[in-house]
């Protein structure tokens, strides 16, 4: 079962998804399928469940406590919300790079450690080897490589990002979600961002929640649509956004609303 | 203009009246308020700063900094400070081996782990503790615990300074706790998300990244309760005694400085003699430790700060 969905690239099977916060009801009934290597963005105005939804793929929502959760998320053919998954294991397969840096503040080094040594490696040779390979992956590497040992705050918001995204990586993910990750930045660290996607991409399935279309359209091959925590349309990103099937995905990116 | 009174007129008067009335006046009034508590201070030091220089010109040095505590001598008495500050000493490290552990623990629970209906419901409850008298601690101390202790510990003296120094550290629980607490909660909930994000447990998230995120925060509430514990008077007065032995012996009574000044004051120390003016030295040094302790309480916060 696990090889055969490995083979047709389906990452996650998402069926019949339903959450609420407490009364209200944040995500519809949402059916879809996540491809492996590929960049998934999900789109859709404030408020419509996107980054909800994002962030119940690797269950982080449920640090939420008035949340309750109905349907199935299927990852490599194993539902998540099953009592035998550990959500610890979950979440070092499935890393997560967040809206604002939030990089701990610890030095370079001890951040893109962290998810390691809290994991048991302890091998100071490995260490050294998580560390280049991260940062190199990361493309922070030839700015940090001599200041390992500073904090991380004083790094710029842009390399913080990076920063944040080297240590999701030092894990070893399969794949990586991204809730609206260069919302805080500027446009020169924005690019370097949606450059670094682009090659991460190669190893690892993206997920990307993004409240900026023209970011949508630079960066990804599946677009999904939300709208009121209802999934409108999901298909191939240059179909989306050169011939939507539903009215609303029109509405929303010709900007008639949103 | 289309009303007959003008109120632009009336609204200018007002403006005025008020700028020439209530604006200088306020400030003056704030002012004195400032003014009453460090006019009190300065006064305090004053007067134990002259009468402490009496006193050290009584009382030569090599007495004062050593063991020999007898000051109630009808012949030669000496005023030995060491016992004193041994007492104190002691009962603050007994009290801060209570209140460092369980409050720093009560504080990731209630920062990390409780409800929020668990948290509004304890930390109210915890912060009375706070509000009781610090002479029911004593007289707790005196009658409950020491009998306890005393079943436990056979050789334990009727007074002695174990018994306080464990319930001052009750008594100082709150502070720690509290302190903590609010240091913990002040690290920003994305950076526990980041933690959380790469597969940490939420013991992990508390002890390897709140905590060090919030250390100068936890250590300057240590520093303000070991500076609560060395002021504390009435729970060593009535229950650790007044022996001034110099002993390490916990189980014994030993007298802190500010039972020193209780029993003073409240004997009859004629004015003018040595032991009238030893209150004011003893005064003055505790005052020291509390200031000393202060400062490093600032340092630590500035020292130890994890920038986010």
């Amino acid at each position: 079962m696990t090889n055969e969905m490995k083979d047709t690239g389906i990452v996650y099977d998402v069926k019949g998804l339903d959450l609420w916060y407490g009364q209200d009801q944040a995500l519809k009934n949402i059916n879809m399928q996540i491809y492996k290597n590929q960049v998934t963005a999900v789109i859709g105005p404030s408020g419509c469940g996107k980054s909800t939804f994002v962030k119940t793929l690797n269950r982080m929502v449920e640090n939420i406590p008035i949340v309750k959760i109905g349907g199935e998320i299927l990852y490599h053919g194993e539902n998540i919300f099953d009592k035998s998954v550990m959500v610890e294991e979950l979440r070092t397969k499935v890393g997560m790079v967040f809206q604002k840096p939030n990089p701990f503040p610890k030095s370079i080094y001890e951040n893109v450690l962290y998810g390691p040594k809290i994991h048991g490696i302890r091998d100071k040779k490995v260490h050294m080897e998580i560390l280049e390979t991260s940062l190199k992956a990361a493309a922070l590497w030839d700015e940090v490589k001599d200041r390992l040992d500073d904090n991380a705050y004083g790094l710029s918001g842009g390399q913080q990002q990076r920063l944040c995204i080297a240590r999701a990586l030092a894990v070893q993910p399969e794949v990586i979600l991204m809730d609206e990750p260069t919302s805080a930045l500027d446009p020169i660290a924005t690019q370097k961002i949606e450059d670094l996607i682009n090659q991460l991409k190669e190893d690892y399935s993206i997920i990307i929640v993004t409240h900026s279309m023209q970011q949508a359209g630079r960066i990804s091959d599946k677009t999904a649509f939300f709208l009121m925590g209802e999934l409108i349309e999901y298909d191939d990103t240059s179909k989306i956004f050169s011939n939507p099937a539903k009215k609303q995905t029109e509405d929303y990116i010709t900007g008639r609303f949103g | 203009m289309g009303t007959q009174t003008d109120v632009r007129k009336m609204i200018h008067d007002n403006i005025v009246n008020n700028r020439n009335r209530v604006d200088k006046l306020v400030p003056r009034i704030l002012f004195l308020a400032a003014l009453v508590s460090v006019v009190t201070t300065l006064g305090i030091v004053a007067t134990l700063i002259f009468d402490s220089v009496k006193f050290f010109q009584m009382v030569p040095f090599s007495q004062v900094f050593s063991t020999e505590l007898a000051p109630l001598r009808a012949e030669n008495p000496t005023f030995g400070i060491l016992p004193l500050i041994n007492g104190t000493v002691f009962s603050s490290l007994i009290a801060m081996a209570v209140a460092g552990p369980v409050g720093l623990t009560a504080a990731i629970y209630l920062s990390q782990f409780a409800s929020e209906r668990v948290r509004n419901t304890l930390k109210p409850i915890m912060e009375i503790l706070a509000g009781i008298p610090t002479i029911v601690y004593g007289f707790f101390a005196y009658s409950f615990v020491t009998p306890i202790l005393m079943k436990l510990i056979p050789d334990l003296g009727a007074k002695n300074v174990l018994s306080p120094g464990l319930v001052m550290g009750v008594m100082i629980i709150p502070i720690v706790a509290s302190l903590s607490e609010d240091a913990m909660n002040s690290v920003p909930k994305t950076i526990s998300e980041g933690a959380l994000g790469l597969g940490s447990t939420k013991f992990e998230v508390a002890v390897k990244v709140v905590l060090p995120a919030a250390i100068s925060g936890i250590l300057a509430s240590f520093v303000l309760g070991i500076s609560r514990a060395i002021g504390e008077t009435m729970i060593v007065t009535i229950a650790s005694g007044s022996s001034k032995a110099f002993t390490y012996d916990i189980t014994q009574s030993m007298q802190t400085m500010t039972s020193y000044i209780v029993e003073f004051t409240s004997g009859d120390a004629g004015t003018g003699t040595a032991g009238y003016y030893s209150l004011y030295a003893v005064g003055l040094i505790l005052l020291l430790f509390t200031l000393v302790m202060n400062l490093f309480a600032q340092y630590i916060s500035h020292r130890f700060r994890e920038e986010y």
